[in-house]
């Protein structure tokens, strides 16, 4: 169960991971995420499904290396398996003919993107896909977006790939150009924040896809709370995807920051115990 | 089928209990001292998580069997909701047959070592002895014997497995592997069903393994019962969310007749006051959880959990005494509860909060929570409380709590656990629609049999009564498990 199909890196800290899950395949949509447990010690952590396979029975994961949990699994290899996995769970994404719909992704955010783009796709909008990241090795899953979307915008912070700019400048440009009806925007939360600022500014519904801490990932916890116009919710079964404009952006970024002591020190610990193995 | 009532009266004219009736006068056994449960220091055990009760020895377990009076109309069994036959059992204490005494609990109680733990003895059982109610003394300590009988099997390592009927291939689903999903589980099982259990979370057991801690229920006791019970042929299946994973469908497609849902409890509660979403504010689900099911506290664990030197916790139930010593065990210098009403008005068990209070936990009672403050990185530093006093009796019977209008004042904590309670469940109502629920988010159940609006689902445990005890809900899965097998039984007579 849980064995790794597939494994390709995207960049140094990127990659994307096929596994097999038979049940998963066939029932998570786009918006999805999964649980996994790496193993007897490990902790859980959400990841949100980048894609599936229900003939394969496989769904696809995009992983960057950020603490302990995501660099054991970026070490793990093709055959490899993992010891929980759980899922498909939160609320799927409410797809509709919205009409042009303007989707923007930074970072790993965009693997989340992709279903997101796909399923409004094959819904008949006209989909516009921001594809942003630091440089140009950080812009992932390119053809696949091509794929869905009527057009692609890919911005660079040094203009290595693309134009060089912020996500939001992209953004921006499209909506002066052409009326949008409805924006989705996924990655780091500064990212989301200033990308539902962009769209704010023109009215444009936008949703964006939280990704907090969590524990059990089941409505159980509540670590993964946060105040969604003016009321708490539980990101796991309310969310993941809420009203951009309704998010206190503030709030999840330091609910983000939680563990951050614990977390460095931790990763510290790690890289010093592979070192030590090496 | 017979009824609780008939299968207890029926053993008790039996040849060997009526002679160990007669081996001591009623005068002798009632002047006897009821035992004292052994336990570990309170200083020593509040830094440590081993279990604080030792549990009684054999020689005070027999001693304590011979105070039962092994009464004609024996009361103590209809305060048990799962229909223990308490004096049989007790019975085969006295005559030295202890696991002769854990095949009689095991008959109608899958999980005799956690029960003798963590029931509220005092309020079931023991509350409708003989003693209690006539004599005006301390009840036979029927939950000490419940545990040393099934302790006594464990350690035999001679653990019998209940009889199991022929198996009838006849497949039914257990939504939830908590104490009804079990209690549902392991009397199907014996009725010779195909149970397979689906559990959410990557172990079994449901709060008896992600709430309740290990100072009071170890884990390795948890999964020695779930052992038993797949020597039974009970199934169990992790990672998998009925609703989610597959659905109703699916799983009706693949074979199930029947589904017991005992999903259990769901979303915290919190009190909706200002600053609750700071950084070191936990529901006690995730403090416990973090501890218990992830094992936060060891190093070689990658889940983390904040240290709290000043910890708060808000609540007077159960879980508000399992956080709040569990924070003390963590090393807290100071660990508080905050309980909006009096020490008498707790929902906690006696002996958990005399547990509390002798391993040197402050009690703040008739405080309240009002607002929370927390330093630059946003974590909680700062608790403000309000004092409050008993008005009339509310709907609860208890003493409606009123603020006193300009006490408030400010405490230091730098962690704060939240213990107000859970509402249900949300998954297993939101994957069907047509599932008739309260406005309070429980299924709607017909008690008799725990059948729901859908004719093959039905329920138990926190997800029907919103929040309950351990046995209660052990209690709805073997009724459950009694209305599944009729509809199951009329559903094939009818094809």
């Amino acid at each position: 169960m849980n064995k790794i199909i597939e494994k390709e890196f995207f960049s140094e800290n990127v990659a994307r991971l096929v596994i097999d899950a038979p049940d998963i395949a066939k029932s998570r949509k786009a918006g999805h995420f999964v649980i996994i447990r790496l193993d007897e010690k490990g902790e859980r952590i959400p990841l949100t499904i980048a894609d599936g396979d229900p003939e394969k029975g496989t769904i696809t994961l995009v992983v960057q290396k950020v603490g302990v949990t995501s660099a054991k699994l970026l070490a793990m290899n093709e055959g490899d398996e993992i010891l929980d996995l759980v899922g498909p769970l939160g609320k799927a994404t409410h797809i509709d003919k919205f009409g042009t719909v303007l989707c923007a992704g930074g970072g790993v955010g965009v693997a989340p993107l992709l279903p997101i783009v796909k399923a409004l796709h094959e819904a008949g909008n006209r989909v516009i896909t921001v594809l942003a990241g630091r440089n140009k090795d950080l812009i992932i899953m390119e053809d696949e977006m091509r794929k869905y979307s009527d057009e692609v915008v890919i911005m660079t912070d040094d203009g290595s790939y693309g134009k060089q700019g912020l996500v939001t400048a992209g953004m921006e440009e499209v909506i002066k150009r052409e009326k949008v009806d409805k924006s989705v925007v996924i990655g780091p939360a500064i990212m989301m924040k200033f990308g539902s600022f962009t769209t704010k500014k023109y009215n444009i519904p936008t949703e964006v896809s939280l990704n907090t801490i969590m524990v059990d990932g089941t409505g159980m916890c509540g670590a993964c709370r946060i105040s969604v116009g003016g009321k708490t919710k539980f990101v796991c079964v309310d969310g993941p995807e809420f009203d951009a404009f309704q998010v206190d952006w503030d709030q999840m970024m330091t609910r983000m920051g939680a563990y951050k002591t614990e977390e460095h020190e931790a990763y510290q610990k790690y890289l010093e115990t592979v070192q030590t193995e090496a | 089928m017979e009824t609780i009532a008939e299968y207890i009266k029926k053993g008790r004219p039996d040849a060997w209990r009526a002679e160990l009736r007669k081996s001591m006068k009623a005068k002798e056994r009632t002047s006897l001292e009821r035992v004292v449960m052994p336990e570990q220091d309170p200083n020593v055990r509040n830094k440590n998580i081993e279990e604080v009760n030792f549990g009684i020895t054999e020689e005070m377990a027999v001693v304590e069997a011979h105070r039962c009076l092994d009464c004609p109309e024996p009361t103590c069994t209809i305060g048990c909701p799962v229909g223990i036959d308490i004096p049989h059992f007790i019975k085969k204490i006295e005559s030295k047959d202890f696991l002769g005494a854990a095949a009689v609990i095991k008959q109608t109680n899958a999980l005799p070592a956690v029960c003798g733990r963590v029931c509220p003895q005092e309020k079931q059982c023991e509350l409708q002895c003989f003693y209690t109610q006539k004599l005006h003394k301390p009840a036979i300590a029927i939950g000490n014997l419940e545990r040393f009988a099934a302790d006594y099997e464990r350690n035999s390592g001679k653990m019998s497995v209940p009889a199991i009927a022929e198996s009838n291939g006849i497949k039914v689903a257990v939504v939830g592997s908590g104490p009804s999903g079990l209690a549902a589980a392991g009397d199907l099982a014996k009725m010779g069903y195909d149970v397979t259990v689906f559990e959410a979370l990557h172990e079994i057991g449901g709060v008896l393994k992600y709430g309740i801690p290990e100072f009071r229920l170890p884990n390795d006791i948890v999964d020695v019962e779930i052992e038993n019970m797949r020597k039974m042929g009970v199934k169990f299946r992790t990672d998998f969310i009925v609703g989610k994973t597959a659905s109703f469908e699916d799983l009706r497609e693949q074979g199930y007749q029947a589904f017991f849902v005992g999903s259990g409890a769901g979303l915290p509660k919190f009190m909706n006051i200002p600053g609750e979403n700071f950084n070191g504010i936990f529901s006690s689900n995730e403090y416990l959880t973090r501890i218990n099911l992830m094992k936060a506290a060891y190093d070689d664990y990658d889940t983390p959990v904040l240290e709290g030197k000043n910890v708060a916790v808000v609540g007077g139930g159960n879980t508000a005494m399992d956080s709040v010593r569990t924070s003390k065990r963590l090393g807290a210098k100071r660990s508080m509860i905050i309980y909006r009403r009096s020490i008498e008005e707790m929902p906690a068990r006696v002996e958990e909060v005399h547990h509390a209070q002798a391993e040197e936990i402050e009690f703040m009672n008739l405080h309240n929570p009002v607002e929370y403050y927390a330093d630059e990185n946003g974590r909680v530093n700062r608790m403000r409380v309000q004092k409050m006093e008993l008005g009339e009796p509310d709907a609860s019977g208890r003493r409606r709590p009123i603020p006193i209008e300009g006490s408030e004042f400010d405490i230091d904590v730098d962690l704060v656990v939240v213990a107000v309670g859970v509402s249900p469940n949300p998954i297993v109502p939101a994957s069907l629609k047509d599932l008739k629920m309260t406005d309070w988010g429980t299924i709607v159940v017909d008690k008799e049999t725990m059948q729901s609006s859908i004719p093959d689902i039905f329920a138990g445990g926190d997800i029907v009564r919103g929040g309950a005890t351990v046995i209660l809900a052990m209690g709805d899965g073997r009724t459950a498990a009694v209305g599944i097998d009729q509809y199951i039984q009329e559903k094939v007579k009818a094809n």
